[in-house]
């Protein structure tokens, strides 16, 4: 069977899996890393949303085998760890607004929400309503308006 | 001397007869190695509110006894099972025999234990209960009827358990129980100063015989924590990606597990051809037939979704060949109930409203775990109706439901779908016939095509009015046939759901208690008929009330315009209520009722009074053609919501906060389900098969300026909160876009006959690849 290695969370792994076996399902039912979740498996709902090199993406729209070996793949768990403290900002401004209903969309919603606000600022700007209208991720408990106000809430933590 | 002292006092002496005072309870000490103790209902407290009824309407059934009532007093004789245990390390346990969906339940009865045990918050531990036969109705989670049922007995046991740790603080303390006094888990002694914290009172405090307690529950105007805004209890564990659901448990050897299912619904197997050929793909440990499809058992449920869509099955016909949204309308137009003949001279507004089938699937589809074993099981999975849950599977098994161990996990969102164990009784039916521990889950598409559905209906209304009154309303509300297979979560009412004349009036029965008029509109009548059973039904969040109200609603601004007033000025003229006329009232004002609006915008104001509370929604709504005309990629835009504000006022609110939260989701639901989100039926099953098909609200569809008003407590006891949001805003969305549009809307969501926005998935394999563009698509 193919080995596959890449960084999760800061740490070098490697699996041995098919090719084409989607990373989200590589995190899961392999290497026990529940935080991204199962919505749809159609990059559409974005519920397992996590980052790769600091980007927001979809693992269960990725082969495992597209991921490099020195590609670094950060998922709700690690996420703290990339600004050094227990909880990244936008995790605390999710607290303070008291964002999660059921919480099953929220790793992703956050791991968007961190992605969108690097964008903005990528292109020299803060968040806006519109950034805010972009967002895909699905949150069935409908706890969208929270979701806007802890995102631009968060940004100004950091 | 402080109230709480004056209650220590009472409680010591005990010598009050039993059921003195609205307070007054009696609870349990039971013997335990460590305190542990249960409460008693006193009926008084739980009597149904009288509705002050005004002429000339009489009231409906459900403004005297309604659902909720029902689902009270069901409980009542077993809810002393209810039990809180204090431990060493100073924390309280309580094990909530609800299941927690989202709506904030664990945290709102934490709220209470902190209350009446005068213990921090965060020293509150709240679990789920496995499923336990012995709590009868007590353990179903539905009709917004959580807190109502339990704000008694919770507090009666945490009261409970204060008292003993005060009794055990005075004997080890040597020292008059007077003298103490409890604050944050720590016992002081206001003579010598001296204290004890709870922990360290814990097991000196246990009983070896159980006993009854008196106890006098602290008067509200002295809460401290009820009634003010707190957090979720699992938030952390929500944004750090720890709160486990049922796929993130570990249970040994239980791998993914997934079911090719039949292009029709409730399709059955005829045969497969290539069963050799997928057992040995890549991954895959087991494929079997079953009673809903093909199980394949993986390692990945990536290698599960590429057998199931290589499997090649012979299908055999579903309970629903044919049919199409055309043929489900005829057949509710020929099922509806004559509304009563009309006298020519009399004025009327008649009108009749298609509500289309809609999904209650949650963003956690389907899914549970079993491990049946040769005489015993363990199923996994969250369930609103375990008992049930645990007794049928038992039965299917062919087990002793001793054997049949059902625990209850945290639920990824209801709305209705976790009343039904379905996909519990496939993985226990998979795991006998596979012989091992199996995880199963629902594709995305599954869930919508063959998961249940909110049935599709049309409600017929006739109202008479003259000389400024309303004389007549008349309602015949038509519906496929809605499944309550799950009862009172008890299966002796399960089963009688299930038998033909049984269910008919089981859901008739649930109409009358859950659908109210309002309005003094004076003789008025509301019936349900139902029809066809062929399709996989379920309540949807609020059950009839979101279509009937809607409905309902948009007569009233027919009436108003027709008689010459105000939509407001005209609900508020006819309602019943002083609490709805607040709410209302309290919404036209924040919300600005009656400002100069361009054309194409509108205001839309609505209320829904149910299960002891009432709220109000006000509702702005854009329907210019540079808003409906937003591209957005793979969505539907439409009109937007620019703005809600909703009053609500469910008596007293435990947890304002939470309440929001819940009103929040509402309103969400309530725009979804009146502007966008729906299933086509063609041709015996439902074409939409994603989240970009099936439109439920998303962020380009969430009013950008919200706001929610929790009124002051007014009956002192709390209602139901879960549903209550979504019939007003489906019912306020919906009279803005005819204010705005000039027409009444009467199909429901008004996007469903447009053309159809995307291009259905083939039905066959029955679930599409997972797309391996994602790094493309990364931002």
């Amino acid at each position: 069977m193919p080995e596959h290695t890449f960084i999760l969370n800061g740490e070098r792994v490697t699996v041995d899996i098919e090719d084409d076996v989607r990373l989200l399902w590589v995190l899961r039912d392999v290497l026990g890393v529940t935080g991204p979740k199962y919505g749809c498996g159609l990059g559409v709902c974005q519920a397992c949303t996590s980052h790769i090199n600091g980007k927001a993406f979809n693992p269960c729209s990725v082969p495992v085998k597209d991921v490099g070996t020195d590609d670094e793949i950060t998922t709700i768990e690690g996420l703290p760890a990339t600004v050094g403290k227990d909880l990244h900002p936008m995790q605390e401004a999710w607290l303070e607004n008291d964002v999660a209903q059921c919480g099953y969309c929220q790793p992703g919603q956050i791991m968007t929400a961190v992605a969108k606000v690097r964008q903005a600022r990528q292109e020299g700007r803060e968040i806006n309503e519109a950034d805010l209208d972009e967002i895909r991720n699905v949150c069935r408990c409908g706890t969208y308006h929270r979701i806007r106000e802890a995102i631009q809430a968060g940004a100004k933590k950091y | 001397m402080t109230d709480a002292d004056e209650r220590s006092v009472r409680q010591a002496e005990a010598s009050e007869p039993v059921g003195v005072g609205r307070r007054r309870f009696l609870g349990y000490v039971l013997a335990a190695s460590t305190l542990t103790v249960a409460a008693e209902l006193g009926e008084a407290a739980l009597a149904p509110n009288e509705a002050a009824a005004a002429v000339p309407s009489l009231p409906g059934p459900a403004e005297i006894y309604d659902l909720n009532d029902m689902l009270t007093h069901a409980t009542l004789p077993t809810a002393n099972l209810i039990t809180i245990r204090v431990d060493p390390d100073g924390t309280a346990s309580f094990a909530l025999p609800r299941a927690e969906v989202g709506q904030g339940i664990t945290t709102s009865s934490a709220m209470l234990i902190a209350e009446e045990l005068d213990l921090p918050l965060d020293r509150i531990r709240i679990t789920l209960v496995d499923a336990r036969p012995e709590l009868l109705f007590n353990q179903l989670t539905g009709g917004s009827n959580t807190t109502i049922s339990t704000f008694t007995p919770i507090r009666v046991a945490a009261a409970v358990a204060r008292g003993r740790l005060l009794k055990a603080a005075a004997s080890v303390l040597g020292e008059a129980l007077q003298t103490l006094t409890a604050k944050a888990g720590v016992i002081t002694s206001t003579v010598t100063g001296k204290s004890l914290t709870y922990g360290e009172l814990a097991e000196k405090a246990a009983a070896v015989t159980t006993s009854q307690e008196p106890v006098t529950l602290k008067d509200a105007g002295d809460f401290e924590v009820i009634g003010t805004a707190q957090r979720r209890i699992d938030a952390h564990e929500a944004v750090t990606g720890r709160k486990k659901f049922a796929m993130d448990l570990h249970v040994p050897d239980a791998l993914p597990t997934m079911v090719c299912r039949p292009p029709t619904i409730n399709g059955t197997v005829r045969s497969v051809d290539n069963l050799a050929e997928v057992r040995a793909m890549p991954g895959i440990t087991d494929v079997v037939t079953v009673s809903t499809g093909v199980a394949v058992r993986g390692r990945t449920f990536g290698q599960c979704i590429d057998a199931v869509r290589a499997l090649k099955v012979s299908w055999g016909p579903g309970s629903a060949e044919g049919a199409s949204d055309a043929t489900i309308r005829d057949e509710l137009r020929r099922a509806e109930l004559p509304l009563p003949s009309l006298d020519l001279l009399t004025k009327s507004v008649d009108a009749r409203f298609t509500f289309h089938f809609a999904s209650n699937s949650a963003l956690e589809t389907n899914c549970a775990i079993a491990d049946v074993r040769e005489g015993s099981a363990e199923i996994w999975g969250s369930l609103k109706s375990p008992i049930v849950a645990q007794e049928q599977i038992a039965l299917k098994l062919g087990l002793p439901v001793s054997a049949v161990k059902v625990h209850v996990t945290e639920g990824g969102g209801s709305f209705g779908r976790k009343l039904f164990h379905d996909a519990a009784a496939e993985a226990a039916e998979i795991s006998k016939a596979m012989g091992k521990p199996v995880k199963v889950m629902w594709h995305r598409t599954d869930d919508f095509r063959q998961g249940r559905a909110h049935p599709m209906a049309t409600s017929r209304v006739r109202a008479t009015y003259a000389l400024g009154n309303v004389l007549t309303y008349d309602q015949r509300h038509t519906s496929v046939a809605t499944d309550f297979g799950h009862g009172l979560g008890e299966i002796i009412t399960s089963e009688a759901a299930r038998l033909p004349v049984g269910d008919l009036t089981f859901s008739e029965t649930i109409f009358a208690l859950t659908q109210q008029t309002p309005y003094n509109f004076g003789v008025v009548t509301q019936l349900l008929s139902e029809t066809d059973k062929g399709f996989s039904t379920g309540s949807m969040r609020n059950i009839y009330s979101p279509n009937v109200r809607c409905a309902q609603e948009l007569v009233v601004d027919e009436l108003a315009r027709r008689m010459g007033k105000d939509p407001y000025a005209f609900r508020r003229s006819f309602l019943k209520e002083d609490r709805a006329r607040a709410v209302l009232d309290k919404v036209a004002e924040v919300g600005d009722w009656g400002r100069s609006m361009p054309a194409g915008m509108a205001q839309g104001i609505a209320l829904h009074p149910e299960y002891h509370a009432c709220v109000a929604v006000l509702a702005e709504i854009d329907c210019r053609p540079r808003t409906t005309g937003r591209k957005v990629r793979d969505a539907y835009t439409g009109p937007r919501v620019t703005k809600v504000v909703c009053a609500v006022d469910v008596g007293l609110a435990v947890n304002p906060r939470g309440l929001e939260a819940q009103m929040m989701g509402g309103i969400m639901d309530g725009i979804a389900i009146t502007l966008s989100s729906s299933l086509h039926l063609d041709n015996g099953h439902f074409l939409e098969g994603s989240w970009d098909e099936y439109f439920y609200t998303r962020q380009w569809n969430t009013p950008p300026e919200l706001e929610i008003l929790v009124m002051p407590p007014t009956t002192g006891q709390p209602g139901g909160a879960g549903e209550l949001g979504v019939p007003a805003t489906s019912a306020a969305v919906a009279c803005a876009y005819g204010r705005a549009t000039g027409t009444m809307p009467t199909t429901f969501p008004i996007n469903h006959d447009g053309p159809l926005g995307f291009e259905p998935l083939p039905t066959t394999p029955p679930i599409p690849e997972s797309p391996t563009d994602g790094l493309d698509r990364a931002f």
